[in-house]
């Protein structure tokens, strides 16, 4: 320990600025649009059956986001939050992990929680808020967690898992698992206070912790040379003493490659990295908003060309593992399994009414049961003005 | 006249004060080009410049600590935060600092020309992190005064006069009602004052007690107790802080009961402080128990929504429970 402070530039005797901008950060690229390889490349650890499960994975993604958008559409759905065009970096980040380490992601991350194998139906009964959602029908859709898949459960205000995520597996160093935490969060919430803290405490407490920003250029209609300035978010990890990486985030085989070895790296020197990924947000950011009031039709037909679903899917194709034939049944069969899915989960119920008042302490308090009661006597006084509780308790 | 939804009226509120005077600022998330998520300043970037209408980073703490150096140096921000349940961050800024910025240096300093907007409420599928009324948080620290429009012409007065007057003031908006709320609005300049409650309807046997969003709610349960030949009063309180004792006491000197309804938790919500205030004030009148009628003390649920929130039914029963005590 030292409270020294250090200089390992030279000494001048004029005053000389160094540029905000200097910091020059390699992009990690290792596979092309058109599925060949770099020549070169560091290959991911990744046989054909983790292969073929990351496709699925993007797969599915990509079905499911265009299912429910078209479903909020059709006035079925309150809300949705799609991920086209940046979904190798969420299910990239996941499959370079292992299952024990602990996911916590900001909300636009559902990718990971797919390979990580939560059921459609899981997916379903928490954007249907109805009995069968794990989190019991208290947040709106796309707020999943699960406490098995070590996914944590996602939170709306921005930035606060990233400091956690510091905590979370300062604990996990500490009971001497072997796992890591990675945190996923956006180049917007990255202006947070909670940013900061997140980081700089990650760095001095020595924290196995994976810092994963998701890049994608906009924070809702905000461009990202309205949010920062400097190179990126990555630049920033240089500053906090962070080991940091930037990575095409459209590539999935980068993806899982860099997440890999911060993995690797994270366990082994107990320490944290920051892992940046550059994308792209195709889509609007939620089914609240048109993103045709603030950016160019060009600006996204240049990053459509930049497809990381189509772009392993021509890697796949190169390597034998996947062929247009179960391409075309793979999409098929996921298309009719949503929508089969979307019937079923619309018409469940509704959670259970003695539900308004669990979960806010261990065991509710008195008054809380006192006010449940006098909201059930309500109910049962105007059935007719509460139909997803009367009659079912 | 014209006619005028509220986010209209709020536009063109913050559209006066832009032409006014060149030191008053719009900034926050998404305010610039776009206009703001829900478009309340649409505009005001095209028309002002912008140096003086923009984005900002996505940082609350920075957008009320940097709102609150602008008012200090003598500009005159109006900063939004995107939604009331995202104010959090900047509480330190807005409790420690712009409440205590006057005091603390004797005067010497002062953050008056603050105003912060904020959506605030429910009844819009939002669940938890949507829909917070967090207006008592604020209206436990001395020097902020909290304001609450009901409709578009209160939203336009009372915008106004929270960003001419010479406190820091947080401005809540009903985002329920910024498209629902359709009404005439004058075109030109007008205030509404701060600290002043509004008798909306006159009536004898009880006083009902609400602000922004619930307003419509509290009528409607009027609406169900006239029909019982029920003659209610109805005050909007339109200022949480500082708030109009006089008014309020005087109308329950009148009608010898009290109703107050907020779609926050029941448990130390305005509620309470006004109840207490009011069997001190008028302890000799009452012919039954102020009545609270407030979301339950739970956060604020999606699914469950209708059973949570302090509907015109729930009102209703209450008031029915005052009368015949």
């Amino acid at each position: 320990m030292s409270s020294e402070l250090y200089n390992d530039g030279p000494v001048v005797h004029k005053p000389t600025f160094i540029d905000g901008t200097s910091v020059e950060i390699p992009e990690l690229k290792i596979l092309k649009q058109d599925g060949s390889v770099y020549e070169g490349s560091d290959m991911p650890d990744m046989d054909e059956e983790l292969a073929v499960k990351v496709y699925k994975t993007l797969a599915f993604h990509r079905v499911l986001d265009e299912r429910m958008v078209a479903s909020q559409r059709q006035g079925r759905l309150s809300f949705y939050m799609a991920a086209l065009g940046e979904e190798a970096a969420s299910v990239g980040g996941a499959a370079g992990l292992k299952d024990q380490d602990m996911i916590m992601s900001q909300y636009r991350e559902q990718g990971a929680l797919m390979f990580r194998g939560f059921s459609l139906e899981n997916f379903m009964n928490q954007m249907f808020s109805n009995e069968k959602d794990l989190g019991k029908g208290r947040q709106m859709p796309i707020h999943y967690g699960s406490n098995e898949l070590n996914y944590m459960t996602v939170s709306s205000p921005l930035g606060t898992q990233i400091p956690q995520a510091t905590g979370y597996a300062y604990g996990q160093k500490l009971q001497g698992l072997d796992a890591v935490t990675l945190c996923y969060f956006g180049e917007g919430a990255a202006s947070e206070g909670d940013f900061h803290a997140g980081l700089n405490m990650a760095a001095v407490q020595e924290a196995p912790v994976i810092f994963f920003c998701r890049n994608n250029g906009y924070a809702i209609s905000t461009p990202s040379d309205e949010q920062f300035k400097g190179n990126g978010i990555a630049s920033r990890g240089v500053g906090y003493g962070i080991k940091t990486l930037r990575v095409d985030g459209n590539d999935i085989l980068a993806v899982i490659k860099a997440t890999q070895i911060a993995r690797a790296y994270a366990l082994k020197e107990n320490a944290p990295v920051l892992i940046e990924a550059m994308s792209y947000r195709l889509g609007a950011h939620s089914t609240s908003d048109d993103p045709s009031g603030y950016r160019t039709r060009e600006e996204e037909d240049k990053w459509q060309a930049n497809d990381p679903i189509l772009r392993m899917k021509n890697w796949m194709l190169a390597q034998n593992w996947w062929d247009e034939a179960q391409e075309k049944s793979l999409f098929e069969s996921l298309r009719e399994e949503v929508l089969a899915a979307v019937k079923v989960s619309e018409k469940i119920n509704k959670p259970h009414i003695d539900t308004l008042i669990t979960d806010v302490y261990d065991v509710p308090s008195a008054q809380l049961e006192a006010q449940l009661e006098q909201v059930k006597a309500h109910v049962n006084k105007y059935p007719e003005a509460y139909p997803f509780t009367a009659g079912k308790f | 006249m014209a006619q005028m939804n509220m986010l209209h009226a709020i536009n063109n509120a913050l559209d006066i004060a832009m032409a006014e005077d060149n030191s008053t600022l719009c900034f926050g998330e998404d305010v610039g080009h776009f206009g703001g998520v829900f478009r309340a300043t649409s505009g005001l970037q095209e028309k002002y410049g912008k140096a003086r209408c923009f984005n900002t980073p996505l940082v609350e703490q920075g957008i009320i600590g940097f709102a609150n150096g602008l008012a200090a140096q003598g500009s005159r921000p109006i900063a939004e935060i995107q939604f009331a349940d995202y104010i959090f961050p900047a509480f330190d800024q807005i409790v420690n600092e712009a409440a205590k910025f006057r005091y603390r240096s004797g005067n010497e300093f002062d953050v008056g020309k603050l105003t912060i907007r904020s959506p605030y409420g429910g009844g819009i599928a939002g669940g938890l992190y949507h829909s917070q009324s967090p207006e008592a948080y604020f209206a436990h620290t001395p020097g902020l005064k909290v304001v609450i429009p009901r409709n578009p012409y209160q939203a336009k007065g009372l915008l106004l006069a929270s960003i001419r007057d010479d406190n820091p003031v947080i401005f809540f908006e009903p985002k329920r009602l910024y498209r629902a709320s359709v009404g005439e609005v004058p075109e030109e300049d007008y205030q509404l004052p701060l600290g002043k409650a509004e008798v909306v309807q006159t009536g004898s046997d009880i006083t009902l007690l609400a602000w922004g969003a619930q307003m419509e709610i509290l009528q409607k349960a009027e609406d169900l107790a006239a029909n019982d030949g029920i003659s209610c009063e109805v005050i909007d309180l339109r200022s949480i802080l500082p708030w109009d004792v006089e008014t309020i006491a005087n109308s329950v000197i009148k009608t010898g009961r009290l109703l107050i309804s907020q779609e926050a938790p029941l448990t130390a919500g305005f509620a309470s402080e006004i109840a207490a205030t009011i069997q001190q004030e008028c302890f000799l009148h009452l012919e039954s128990p102020v009545e609270r009628v407030c979301g339950l003390d739970t956060p604020y649920p999606l699914a469950l929504e209708k059973e949570y929130v302090a509907d015109h039914l729930k009102i209703y029963e209450a008031i029915k429970r005052s009368i015949h005590y």
